[in-house]
């Protein structure tokens, strides 16, 4: 059977992205999926370093899609603590048109019958970039940050994933991550929450990541914040995970009420 | 803890510039959406007026406080009855 194929996108940039596809592929990987991501980003290649691959990269993308490699296997940077994860790198040399929806659909189709999920990392903006993304995607997960700027950037996206999608019957309904969220913020109603956004997008929520500082450090280091047993992000990430799993997970509580409160005091948030 | 505010909590501005940004936004992506509209409307009024279709326009637009569909619909006859 062949694997999923899910593209990350948001339109906007630095809303978490990279940061979210290599926190998915990781989990996945942790749960003994054979996983590739693909950095669609040319030009400004970037999964790479988040995920602590950047050193062994020989070929990428742009390279496979010009024939410039023996095999597609030979393309692939193999991650050294995950043996079934696997990075398929941006060119940081060239540009977004160097490279073909169709050639996108090409490198995929064949990654596919490998893998059980081909995680695409989809680069800011909605001209080229986007379609190369989206063109072999199945599926979508669209991210987000409780900000006006973003949500707005995220509908757009959405808008443009349907249309994609009313031609291409493979297509799903495109899903919601809400990154970066500050429940501090939120109880004092001085940032947008949860409902708020799900409401405005009126999409599927498929997890929500509480700002955490230890993603800084995860990022530092080259190891996604998923592998931390200790961050709260590394948690909601997990729970990521098994929804995309099937399994039924109850969104985390960012408890408002007085233990949540003394919660957070303890650990310091 | 602020015992006097200044500033309501910006959560309510957000919510609402939002809204009306997405308003707009989501009308120039779907223009089909308004067309659609457009069709139903005439379909519904010229059972009672006879308009002129060619004048005929509709617009969604959104102010600084709320968003507005603004139909200017010129009335050629008004039908006696119901045919």
């Amino acid at each position: 059977m062949a694997g999923r194929v899910i593209v990350v996108t948001s339109g906007k940039g630095g809303v978490g992205k990279t940061t979210t596809v290599a926190n998915i592929g990781t989990g996945l990987a942790l749960q003994q999926k054979k996983v590739v991501m693909i950095d669609t980003d040319i030009g400004l290649r970037n999964l790479d370093v988040v995920m602590g691959m950047e050193s062994g990269i020989i070929y990428d993308v742009v390279d496979l899609a010009e024939g410039e490699c023996r095999s597609t296997r030979q393309s692939l940077v193999r991650n050294r603590r995950f043996k079934n994860l696997f990075l398929l790198p941006a060119s940081q040399t060239r540009n977004k048109d160097a490279i073909t929806p169709e050639q996108m659909r090409e490198i995929v189709d064949e990654l596919k019958e490998e893998f059980d999920y081909v995680l695409i990392d989809c680069p800011a903006g909605i001209e080229r970039g986007f379609d190369n993304a989206v063109a072999a995607a199945s599926e979508a997960i669209v991210v987000t940050i409780p900000e006006v700027p973003a949500v707005r950037d995220a509908d757009r996206i959405i808008g443009l994933w349907l249309n994609a999608k009313e031609k291409d019957k493979e297509k799903k309904e495109p899903v919601l991550v809400l990154n970066r969220l500050r429940p501090d913020m939120v109880r004092k109603e001085e940032m947008l929450g949860v409902d708020d956004i799900n409401h405005t997008l009126a999409i599927k929520l498929l997890g929500i990541i509480p700002e955490d500082e230890e993603i800084i450090i995860a990022t530092n280091k080259g190891e996604p914040v998923i592998l931390n047993q200790h961050s709260r992000a590394g948690e909601a990430f997990k729970n990521i995970v098994r929804r995309l799993e099937g399994e039924t997970v109850p969104f985390m509580s960012f408890d408002t009420g007085i233990i949540g409160r003394f919660w957070n005091m303890l650990h310091g948030k | 803890m602020k015992l006097f505010r200044e500033d309501p909590p910006s959560k309510s501005q957000a919510v609402e510039r939002l809204r009306l940004i997405l308003v707009h936004d989501r009308a120039q992506v779907s223009t089909g959406l308004i067309e659609l509209l457009r069709v139903e409307i005439i379909n519904a009024i010229s059972k009672y007026v006879e308009i002129d279709e060619e004048q005929m326009d509709i617009q969604l637009t959104a102010s600084k406080t709320k968003a507005e569909l603004v139909a200017n619909i010129p009335v050629v006859k008004v039908r006696r009855a119901l045919d």
